[in-house]
């Protein structure tokens, strides 16, 4: 065996293998979600994230607190200014260094909608990014439901659909009703336009995933940083310790 | 300057003359056999990890509170606002999946290459304490982030104690001083967690490199490197094959270290969570009694033990056979030295039915880790079709329990009655160059 093929043998074969095993599982369970489409998000994506940030103040912050999120810490990870976030995004009074909470009492919330809005700082590290997207496009009008409106994603959600001015009316199309069993939900139709087009609004809640990803990790834009360079530093480590290795067992093999 | 440290050197030699003997007797002058293979380097790596997981966890301490109240919270605190927690945490939670992993390959290599066998008994069984006190250690970390799979795991597995006749009951709700995970199980968790079993830990890893150093390692070929002739390049009474650990297998170590780093590193940060598996989505959701999750199933490395739980049915009215057969799953590890009556060491020179009995052992290892994890429920329907679910899993599940136990039992058939045909092992150790 020539000295390049023992190379391969002993060292980059098994850590190849490695790196395809985790790679390889970690892809398996993220395609197990349930085989919603992906939502296509990416945290690095400043522009997406201060648009999703303007979307979750205009339209979520009236019931959904991110309790773990200070608005200190979104102005400096969004590129935003002090005074940008205090006059934009933070509508409560709330002090710069405090965290994001809605100014809805939980007790009258839960008596409003049968149960308390959930603080949604981790909802995307607790559902995937795919369920969260796949949510905000879901909801349409069921008459049957106390609050109005219903979801394909999550049925039976006690959430009212605040973003319908921008993507507009759904309504659902069923299907017959077998002996026995619920008519299904087929289809969802768009049966009055919003303020913005599908593909507008498909971008929108693609933002607004976007930033609850982030505020359910806010440390992911530090990891993929330093991570890179981190790599880096360890191959180079690793390839002096092969050659420290080399040298000191030339006088054994 | 060379001249500070040697007069330190003297100075400590003169008070404490034991001192110097001892690092060499472990380290220039231990001598290892010069054929490691790639293999080896998974007993150092689970000494880096456990060398890790107290430094970072030290770290974490500082930052947690132990309470049903502040645990959840506790941790994104230290997840946003302390400085590098996140990094901390990562290195913890990623470093106890790791640590798993090398010690199961630490595992496998010894029974590979029949390192349990005499004269190293004593250094398996060691070991095999190591391992349990490591998933008693690893359950009770897992609970502290109270998240709702930390308290329905911590929920479901306490109530296995349950099912012990006439005392379940009583010793479960001794277990977690409540008649549910609370804040007393919680603070005491924390405080198995981070002192006594870290105590125990360390001692029984000393245990165990004290009683390898005593014998000698086992090597690929499994040769007795003492028993072949004597005198090498640094002494002339000590084995032919042997090598000083120091400095030869510390820099190549230090290569096995490079290679795992880089693949913890990437984890750390770019995969933390690693897909679900090494941090669960259903723990980002803060504990609650009263919202089960979807599926409770505990952390992979605990999957093919939690299987066997599940597979093994209840009769004469009780459920306890399913905890016994699980804590016997371990006991017949303990026992292994025992079930292998084979002179030969290594799967080089064993003969053909050991490496078929190892091959299916492993298959049935992970297939029981799929089964636990509620990878075979998900994946029968969408291979089979409209089939019963439960039945096949069950059926499956117990085929490979099976298989599990019944490479023990026939591995002691196997070599008892003398039916292993077994190649010649040579003299001496042989180098693959």
């Amino acid at each position: 065996m020539t000295k390049r093929q023992l190379l391969m043998k002993r060292y980059i074969f098994p850590v190849a293998l490695a790196f395809s095993l985790i790679v390889g599982s970690a892809s398996v369970q993220a395609s197990e979600e349930g085989g919603l489409p992906p939502a296509g998000t990416n945290v690095q994506d400043q522009a997406s994230l201060q648009r999703g940030a303007k979307l979750f103040f205009n339209y979520c912050v009236g019931c959904h607190s991110l309790k773990y999120m200070r608005y200190e810490r979104i102005a400096s990870d969004l590129g935003l200014t002090e005074a940008e976030v205090m006059e934009n995004l933070n509508f409560t009074g709330a002090k710069f260094g405090e965290p994001v909470v809605s100014h809805m009492p939980a007790d009258m919330a839960a008596k409003w909608f049968g149960k308390a809005p959930p603080d949604l700082s981790l909802e995307v590290r607790a559902k995937g990014p795919d369920w969260v997207n796949a949510y905000l496009n879901s909801f349409y009008l069921d008459p049957s439901r106390p609050v109005g409106w219903n979801n394909t994603v999550f049925p039976n959600a006690s959430m009212p659909f605040p973003l319908w001015e921008l993507q507009g009316l759904q309504t659902a199309v069923m299907t017959e009703a077998k002996p026995g069993e619920d008519a299904r939900v087929e289809k969802l139709v768009l049966s009055q336009p919003g303020k913005l087009t599908p593909a507008q609004f498909q971008q929108a809640s693609r933002d607004l995933t976007t930033f609850l990803e982030y505020a359910s990790e806010p440390a992911a834009l530090e990891r993929h940083h330093y991570g890179i360079w981190v790599l880096l530093f360890l191959a180079f480590f690793t390839l002096l310790a092969a050659m420290l290795k080399k040298e000191y067992w030339k006088d054994v093999h | 300057m060379a001249n500070v440290f040697t007069r330190v050197g003297d100075w400590v030699n003169e008070r404490a003359p034991g001192m110097a003997p001892m690092y060499r007797a472990h380290m220039t002058e231990y001598y290892a056999p010069n054929n490691f293979n790639l293999w080896y380097y998974f007993g150092s790596l689970a000494l880096l990890v456990l060398i890790n997981q107290i430094v970072t966890g030290i770290f974490l301490t500082m930052n947690y509170n132990p309470s049903a109240a502040g645990a959840f919270n506790s941790v994104e605190y230290i997840m946003r606002d302390v400085e590098w927690g996140w990094l901390i945490r990562y290195m913890h939670s990623t470093g106890a999946s790791l640590f798993f992993v090398v010690v199961f390959l630490h595992m496998f290599r010894g029974i590979m290459y029949g390192s349990y066998k005499k004269p190293r008994e004593l250094v398996w069984l060691l070991g095999m304490l190591i391992f349990l006190v490591l998933m008693a250690e690893a359950f009770m970390g897992y609970v502290l982030p109270w998240g709702n799979m930390s308290f329905w795991g911590a929920k479901v597995i306490i109530s296995l104690f349950g099912t012990i006749p006439y005392i379940g009951n009583t010793l479960v709700e001794w277990i977690m001083g409540d008649f549910l995970p609370a804040d007393a199980t919680l603070n005491r968790f924390f405080a198995l967690h981070v002192i006594a079993l870290p105590i125990v830990l360390l001692l029984l890893v000393v245990l165990h490199i004290a009683a390898l150093h005593e014998v000698g390692s086992n090597n690929p070929d499994g040769v007795e490197i003492k028993k072949g002739p004597k005198g090498n390049r640094w002494d002339a009474l000590k084995p032919a094959d042997g090598i000083p650990f120091h400095p030869y297998y510390t820099v190549k170590d230090l290569v096995g270290v490079g290679f795992f780093l880089l693949i913890a590193a990437f984890i750390i940060f770019f995969a933390p969570t690693f897909g679900g598996w090494f941090l669960e989505h259903d723990n980002f959701i803060p504990a609650n009694n009263l919202a089960t999750p979807s599926h409770i199933k505990p952390v992979w490395y605990f999957t093919p033990f939690y299987a066997i739980v599940r597979m093994i049915p209840s009769f004469l009215g009780s459920a306890v056979w399913g905890v016994l057969a699980m804590f016997g799953a371990i006991a017949v590890l303990f026992a292994l030295p025992w079930f292998d009556r084979g002179k030969v060491k290594s799967i080089r020179y064993r003969g053909t039915g050991f490496k078929v009995a190892l091959g299916l052992f492993v298959v049935s290892f992970i297939a029981l880790g799929a089964v636990g994890a509620g990878i075979t429920a998900e994946v029968i329907p969408v291979w089979f079709g409209d089939v019963d679910v439960t039945f096949w899993e069950n059926l499956f599940g117990r085929l490979m329990t099976l298989i599990y136990f019944g490479f023990f039992a026939f591995l002691w058939v196997y070599t008892h009655f003398g039916w292993e045909k077994t190649k010649p092992v040579p003299e001496r150790v042989t180098t693959h160059d």
